[in-house]
């Protein structure tokens, strides 16, 4: 068998990955580029989205699709309103101090953990897909004339596909928000510089806890898009956490393009080295390269020098 | 009564008050405070790097693995009798917190944060990787017929309570007194204002490395004690969560003090044990008190302690 189709599923696997992975990863870099906050909790609010995306298609009626249309809208405004919340009542009162934030946010992570697993149970749960067709994909071979052939055990499904679609498209319209829209304005002016638009009648506050909350529901948005491949659990917030931190970080702080480029190399080379090698030694390299990535460049990709 | 004299009577006194409570608590106490007494050593050297000198590291279970696996390896593959071993755990902690703290020490700030944590993860995926060796999560046993110091059955209950206490205490002394040294008003130095004790003229870099050698060695200390006293040695302790444990044991009890360490894990440990005995959602609880502690103790216990009632204590 050639290389070439498990190096084209590979990548495939790898795409799906990489979008879920962008979504969460944004959420995160949204979080600290304009609060300078390190949310420890980002993790089990990609958990929230799976489990209440599970609750709300398990209460839905009807054709899958109108579970999981319903999901998509409730579960991500869910988890904000959630977030928003813990901003307003916790975060806020601690005025935001790094060291404090991140004991708080362990706190909230264990509150979460914990209520997800008493209300949810220990048992993984599907979700069941809107549409789900197998799609056979062709592969070009040029042994007797240029012909298409469709190798066995080369396909897709439609959904994998519109996971892909879906994270371009919500990206789109962040970007869209934050470059374009009045919105985005503010929270941009918020993160270059909090006391100024403070001074300049932005309610910093207000603009805080609706950052934090559209972290958690970008978090929670990834996971309604995975649930009906990879099943929702309680414990499943710990994966998402640290790749979006080494994402994060390897794009470089608080800048979104570089956040969503380190998500598309880590979701891609991860997709193809674990096809290639043993996964925990592609693992273990990995995690050395971006250690050393930093060591050498600690700003991150496209970040700029320390401030 | 000098500040002096205050602090070195609430060192002494300290082990003291722990050797008593050896002949008064229940069995059940008298093992979770040897278990306890072995995790502040841990809390202890983190303290040391974290509350002392203002580095927040996030990968502090490599080092304590280190000391683990240093000595768990030494005893489990290589049949060596608990002295050598401790001093293999101790070795392999100093070497691996030397190497990691050089690289780290290249980035500063929450880069720093990351790149410990990215250590401390490879680590962990190591110890699975040499499954064969290390048995991964399911971790392995050091016979009971091994744990064996000089004569002295490391095993049994009043034993393991004083050497835990024996290690406790020399790191706990040993620490209070370094604090007031010149390399410990240095760290200081460098938490409170980096620059200015650059332009002091101290080796920032150098005194910062330091800090990281010490503190992982102190880390490795407890781990190596850890599968000595307890027989057991497995992938758990190397990942994330024995990262962030110390941390949070340490700002509980209050960072930058010499006693907080001991206070938050106490308090930690008492804490899930208790409310796990009252609920099975003890995770719950820990969350919102931990919750509750940084919005009304942000100086964690034995910090309020200082702020309100004994501004003496070190």
């Amino acid at each position: 068998m050639d290389l070439g189709p498990y190096l084209l599923l590979a990548t495939l696997e790898g795409a799906i990955t990489a979008a879920v992975l962008a979504l969460t990863a944004v959420g995160l870099s949204l979080v600290f580029g304009v609060m300078r906050v390190v949310n420890v909790a980002h993790g089990e609010f990609f958990m929230l989205g799976a489990v209440l995306s599970w609750f709300v298609a398990s209460h839905v009626g009807g054709h899958p699709a109108l579970g999981f249309v319903a999901a998509l809208l409730i579960a991500p405004a869910l988890a904000g309103l959630i977030a928003a919340a813990a901003d307003w009542l916790v975060l806020r009162r601690i005025d935001y101090d790094p060291e404090r934030t991140i004991v708080a946010t362990i706190g909230m992570l264990y509150i979460l953990q914990q209520g997800a697993l008493m209300t949810f149970g220990p048992d993984a749960r599907p979700v069941e897909p809107p549409f789900n067709q197998r799609l056979a994909l062709p592969w070009p071979s040029f042994e007797g004339g240029f012909h298409l052939t469709w190798p066995w055990g080369l396909g897709t499904t439609s959904y994998k596909l519109f996971i892909i679609v879906a994270a371009v498209s919500i990206l789109c319209i962040l970007w869209a928000i934050m470059a374009r829209s009045r919105i985005g304005l503010i929270m941009r002016a918020t993160q270059m510089d909090g006391e100024m638009a403070q001074a300049f009648g932005i309610p910093v506050e207000r603009v805080y806890a609706f950052v934090f909350g559209l972290g958690a529901a970008l978090a929670a948005l990834g996971a309604v898009l995975i649930v009906p491949v990879q099943q929702a659990h309680y414990l499943m917030g710990g994966d998402p956490l640290l790749l979006s931190f080494i994402v994060v970080i390897i794009g470089g702080l608080g800048s979104l393009p570089g956040t969503v480029i380190a998500a598309l190399l880590i979701g891609l080379s991860d997709g193809i080295v674990s096809v290639f090698f043993s996964p925990t030694l592609a693992k273990i390299i990995a995690t050395l390269l971006v250690a050393f990535v930093l060591i050498l460049r600690p700003q991150g990709l496209l970040g700029k020098r320390a401030t | 009564m000098t500040v002096q004299r205050k602090s070195a009577l609430l060192h002494l006194g300290v082990p003291l008050l722990l050797a008593a409570l050896f002949f008064v608590l229940p069995a059940y106490h008298m093992g979770n405070l040897s278990r306890i007494m072995v995790l502040a050593v841990y809390a202890m050297g983190y303290n040391l790097l974290f509350g002392y000198t203002g580095l927040l590291s996030l990968g502090h279970a490599l080092f304590f693995a280190a000391g683990m696996y240093g000595l768990g390896l030494a005893m489990h593959l290589g049949g060596v009798s608990p002295a050598p071993a401790f001093l293999a755990g101790l070795a392999s902690a100093l070497v691996i917190a030397g190497v990691t703290g050089f690289l780290a020490l290249r980035t500063t700030g929450v880069a720093f944060m990351i790149v410990t944590l990215m250590f401390a993860q490879a680590g962990y995926l190591t110890v699975l990787y040499f499954g064969t060796y290390t048995r991964g999560d399911e971790g392995f046993v050091i016979p009971q017929a091994a744990r064996n110091l000089l004569g002295l059955d490391l095993t049994a209950d009043s034993i393991r309570y004083f050497t835990a206490l024996l290690l406790f205490s020399v790191i706990f002394l040993w620490l209070g007194w370094l604090v007031n040294t010149p390399l410990g008003r240095a760290f200081v130095a460098i938490r409170e204002n980096e620059e200015r004790a650059r332009m002091l003229g101290y080796d920032v870099q150098r005194i910062k490395w330091y800090a990281v050698t010490l503190s992982g060695l102190l880390s490795g200390a407890s781990g190596a004690a850890y599968a000595l006293l307890f027989g057991y040695a497995g992938a758990t302790f190397a990942s994330v969560q024995y990262s962030i444990l110390p941390l949070l044991w340490v700002l509980l009890g209050g960072s930058g003090t010499t006693i907080g360490p001991l206070v938050g894990t106490i308090f930690m440990f008492y804490l899930i044990d208790y409310a796990s005995s009252i609920t099975s959602a003890y995770m719950l609880a820990a969350g919102v008190i931990l919750v509750l502690l940084t919005m009304f103790a942000p100086g964690g216990l034995a910090g309020e302690l200082r702020r309100r009632a004994v501004p003496w204590l070190p």
